[in-house]
């Protein structure tokens, strides 16, 4: 990377020649980014609306015809769709909001802790690296009747947690849980550093009790970071497919929405209909996005990177 | 006095952060030494009865582990190695120039952090076979680079903005050459952002599933985490558990040797690249 040296005499021709420059260089330097971003999800999506509107199996590649948006009518209609969309949305609900709270205590720990903060933080980063897939190993195999611990210190005997739903989706929601609390937690941490300690302190001198503080200074403090970390990772458990692929391989109304177009696509090569879920999964994901950042107002300006 | 003993408290809460973060490795541990033929019971405990090596052996004698582990590998670090470059241009771009179009790439990079990879599983399947690129240590480099482009651009421009960016100047004025200034003042600078970008990048692409099983047929480039819902026993009488677990805890060790020496890094990395300080 060549480097501008300055020049002495700052004539107009002399500036605008240097944006000039500058302009060139910077569409330069960020167009392989660019490129590469186009090149694998923009044009990707715009096939897969493409082919949405074909009747279209790998299996049978003669058989292609166009069939306008009857994909997305038999994709729509199909109570398979809305299990899915259920599964997802409960499995979303209730890990984001749990790992809302566990993050906060665990931010306030790793703010207050003295003794043991390193320690403490070093640990919490193992499972946010660890692979999604071991954790969901992990956690199988702490419940399966023939080799798990969970059901003899329990007292459980022999129930079968991935025998039904709702058991089997509290299993992949407590992976989802241990895996990705930690992220969240920093995320929040971050933002709890920024809260003025004048504030915390004026607080304290004005009678505020330790519940008080929380409420009216520091959460009002740490509204956006907090809605940008609701936000990621809402959007994140959105896409949940290891945990169920690997713990119940969809079993007992455990299949989620990435889960399916997975299905569609790579197992029955049905590039037609599969193409379908993919669009309205995306759809799903910008209406989520749109929700938070109209409806909750989350400032995204906090991760764009611009100032 | 008494705030050694509230000091004293969050120590014991971070106690329990401990067990709570460490607790399932443990038990993952324990279960890879238990002997795969006579762990299965009625009431399975949770230390093994008897401590056994064959799980390890028998993971590294199989192939099917053992070339994931290359292919896991090799991708991982030609994927993390690509996206730093092209994100370190892009960032540098970003927080140094005006352009057009740069309100544009950013806003690009967030939809490209929250889009469900689900999605391009069919379309991507399709592309890369006609490319002839399917089932190919590419095919997977590309998108994985790709996705860690978002957290890589912003990572990386926000350490960039914290470089006092005039030392440059200051050093040429002091005779060096604008090479010698880049080489001896900017990069020991920049340094740190960049290698606190690679490791979160390598994380996710170790880490990577959905794409490693919809893109890969055969064990040619096959990763681990694909390899791992592949694995059967030392034969199909045997349980495959103890030998996943031992292969797991494999996987993982490159995570915890990371994260024990770079914690803090890590740290700076995860939370520059997502919320601005």
């Amino acid at each position: 990377m060549a480097v501008m040296v300055e020049a002495p005499a700052p004539q107009t021709a002399e500036v605008t020649d240097r944006a000039k420059h500058e302009r060139r260089l910077g569409l330069m330097l960020s167009a392989p980014a660019f490129l590469v971003m186009v090149f694998v999800t923009a044009y990707p999506l715009l096939y897969a609306v493409v082919l949405s509107l074909y009747n279209y199996r790998l299996t049978d590649p003669e058989g292609r015809e166009f069939v306008g948006l009857g994909n997305y009518a038999t994709v729509l209609t199909d109570p398979v769709w809305w299990t899915d969309f259920s599964t997802t949305f409960l499995i979303t609900v209730f890990s984001v909001a749990v790992e809302l709270v566990l993050g906060f205590a665990f931010a306030f720990v790793m703010y207050r802790i003295l003794r043991g903060r390193s320690v403490v933080r070093t640990a919490i980063l193992i499972p946010y690296g660890i692979v999604t897939v071991v954790s969901a190993y992990i956690w199988k195999y702490a419940f399966q009747l023939d080799s798990g611990f969970i059901n003899q210190w329990f007292g459980l005997g022999d129930f079968n947690f991935f025998g039904q739903r709702w058991s089997a989706l509290f299993v992949i929601i407590l992976s989802e849980i241990w895996k990705t609390t930690p992220f969240i937690s920093l995320l929040l941490l971050a933002g709890l550093v920024q809260v003025p300690e004048e504030l915390q302190e004026a607080a304290r001198v004005d009678g505020a009790t330790a519940w008080q503080r929380i409420k009216r200074v520091t959460l009002p403090n740490m509204k956006a970071a907090i809605m940008v970390a609701l936000l990621f990772r809402t959007l994140d458990a959105w896409r949940i497919f290891d945990n169920p692929f690997i713990m119940t391989v969809g079993a007992n109304k455990t299949e989620t929405l990435s889960f399916l177009a997975y299905r569609q696509n790579v197992t029955l090569v049905n590039l037609g209909a599969g193409s379908a879920v993919s669009v309205l999964l995306f759809l799903t994901v910008v209406v989520i996005a749109f929700i938070f950042v109209k409806g909750f107002r989350t400032d995204l300006s906090q991760v764009r990177g611009d100032r | 006095m008494a705030g050694r003993k509230v000091s004293n408290w969050w120590t014991v809460w971070g106690v329990l952060i401990l067990l709570w973060a460490l607790f399932p490795l443990l038990w993952m541990v324990s279960l890879s030494f238990k002997d795969p033929a006579t762990f299965r019971s009625a009431e399975p405990t949770f230390f093994p009865q008897v401590w056994v090596w064959d799980n390890y052996k028998t993971v590294f004698t199989d192939s099917l582990f053992t070339t994931a582990l290359r292919n896991s590998v090799g991708i991982a670090l030609i994927a993390t190695f690509l996206a730093v470059i092209v994100a370190m241009f892009a960032a540098y771009a970003i927080a140094r120039m005006e352009f057009p179009g740069k309100k544009f790439l950013l806003s690009m990079a967030l939809a490209i952090a929250m889009f469900p990879q689900a999605a391009l599983v069919g379309p991507l399947f399709n592309m890369w076979r006609n490319l002839g690129i399917y089932d190919t240590w590419l095919g997977l480099i590309i998108p994985y680079l790709t996705f860690a482009l978002p957290l890589s651009i912003w990572t990386m421009s926000a350490f960039f903005r914290q470089i006092p960016w005039e030392m440059e100047q200051a050093a040429q004025v002091d005779g060096a050459t604008a090479w010698q200034a880049f080489r001896k003042v900017i990069v020991p600078l920049a340094a740190p952002g960049v290698f606190t970008t690679a490791i979160l990048t390598f994380f996710f692409c170790w880490n990577e599933f959905l794409l490693a099983i919809s893109l890969t047929s055969t064990d040619r480039a096959r990763t681990v985490p694909a390899a791992l819902s592949f694995f059967t026993g030392a034969s199909q009488f045997q349980s495959p558990i103890t030998y996943i677990m031992a292969a797991s805890v494999v996987v993982t060790i490159p995570v915890v040797i990371l994260v024990l020496i770079f914690q803090r890094r890590i740290m700076a990395g995860l939370t520059a690249g997502a919320v601005k300080g």
